[in-house]
């Protein structure tokens, strides 16, 4: 039950509900919880809501170290 | 992120893992705490690549579905049977969870009532809000990933003054959970994988008295194949080098401190209490009820439902037992044979994160795994 997706917000009302972006489809979220997301974050949603706003720069880092370790894995 | 699915990048990481199990000159026994990544473990196939790697995985108490007693699903039976022209809204899993009363799904509503399942607590409050004269009770049960967003759901319908929606809570921290379980010393654990969205909430803080205390390494893990190896291999990197300590392997995701405002609007609402865990038994300050100030919004309360008891499982389940990770589901009689995903007799062959029904659904026939 702790099922929780990463999705960019599109979409952000003065209320804290509004909508994200999600494997192409859009999704009504409640962003109450992150006063700190803005529009074209990424964010994890869990049951309606999102719980945290992602970091772009760890996100390229965990990218980077994949990347690394396939190459050094294939040579 | 399909680089954290990439085979070679994995391949690698279970070649660390190899080594690193080798230089221990032991085969080390990791708790993964949570359901989601116990589904990812099988789903991915890594359950037996770990094993060859010399890693034995075992599942922890982390499917609320599961450890919920069935005295709480039972009080959610008799209000939906017990009550007319009433809507009891809850997730999913929860429906299909077997009784001695049967399950939500199998009991019949009284006049005018119904069961609705929901994704968001958001939308059980929309219906009260749409003010039919109708009672909404949502049954709330989750970790602290689900709380906040029930907490906001509370506050809400208190301060819009709805009178018709009520919860009916069934939820569970997991910090106290760990130490029931690392107390009783039956799991005998050598590293945790703590689960990555319960932490997005309570940050990497509450478990650090498993290091500090008990000498145990753990690592927050995302839920990627990746995330999990990487979880996996910091663990034996701790062991190795004998510097335990709550290792953060889902940095993209969340922060070490967790998600404060959403802490701040669970401890608003509720309150910590002694609560009693389906095979755990009671855990010290593990549960969460309502404050004083939002007690009216406690559906237990408004409908009698009582102080609900632990209820029995059904005879045979052994479910307590895979909570506490003493038994495998194949360890069970009752697996795979009289207990199937189409005839659950225990919540563990009925969740998405049940250890029962990821055993069967992705677990070679007729064996254990490892």
């Amino acid at each position: 039950m702790c099922l929780a997706v990463p999705a960019k917000i599109t979409r952000l009302e003065e209320s804290g509900h509004g909508t994200a972006s999600y494997l192409g489809s859009e999704v009504a979220a409640n962003f109450c919880l992150v006063p700190q997301a803005k529009p074209g974050d990424w964010v994890i949603i869990h049951a309606g809501f999102a719980i945290s706003v992602m970091d772009e720069t760890e996100a390229r880092e965990t990218l980077r170290l994949f990347k690394d370790m396939a190459a050094a894995e294939r040579r | 992120m399909k680089e954290l699915r990439n085979p070679a990048a994995l391949r690698r990481l279970l070649e660390d893992i190899g080594e690193k199990t080798r230089v221990l000159g032991r085969k080390p026994r990791l708790m993964e705490v949570c359901g989601t990544h116990t589904m990812a473990l099988f789903k991915n196939g890594l359950t037996p690549l770990l094993a060859e790697a010399g890693v034995e995985m075992v599942s922890g108490p982390g499917c609320p579905v599961c450890i919920t007693p069935n005295g709480i699903h039972e009080a959610a039976i008799a209000a939906v049977t017990e009550t007319e022209d009433l809507t009891l809204a809850t997730f999913g899993d929860m429906t299909r969870v077997p009784t001695r009363k049967g399950s939500l799904q199998t009991a019949v509503p009284a006049r005018g009532s119904r069961l609705r399942v929901v994704y968001s607590p958001e939308e059980a409050l929309d219906e009260a809000r749409r003010g039919t004269g109708r009672e909404v009770v949502f049954f709330g049960a989750g970790f602290e990933t689900t709380i906040p967003a029930i907490a906001y759901t509370a506050k809400r319908a208190a301060a819009e003054g709805l009178r018709n929606f009520s919860i009916l809570p069934a939820l569970w921290l997991v910090p106290p959970a760990l130490r029931a379980v690392l107390a009783s010393g039956e799991a005998a654990v050598d590293g945790f994988i703590y689960p990555g969205h319960v932490s997005a909430v309570i940050g990497a803080g509450p478990y650090e008295f498993v290091a500090r205390e008990h000498g145990i390494p753990g690592a927050i893990a995302g839920f990627e194949p990746g995330d999990i190896l990487l979880a996996v291999r910091s663990v034996l990197e701790q062991a190795v080098e004998g510097r335990p300590r709550v290792a953060l392997e889902y940095a993209r995701a969340i922060g070490r401190d967790g998600n404060p405002v959403a802490r701040a609007l669970m401890a608003e609402v509720f309150e910590p209490f002694d609560a009693v865990w389906r095979g755990l038994g009671r855990i010290p300050a593990s549960g969460l009820r309502f404050r004083k100030a939002f007690a009216a919004l406690d559906a237990g309360t408004r409908f009698g439902l009582g102080p609900a008891d632990e209820g029995r499982d059904l005879p045979g389940c052994r479910c307590g037992d895979v909570l506490r990770g003493v038994i495998r589901p194949e360890g069970c009689r009752l697996f795979g044979t009289k207990c199937r995903p189409d005839a659950p007799l225990g919540p563990c062959m009925v969740s998405y994160e049940g250890a029962c029904l990821i055993h069967f659904k992705y677990g070679p026939p007729g064996g254990p795994v490892s």
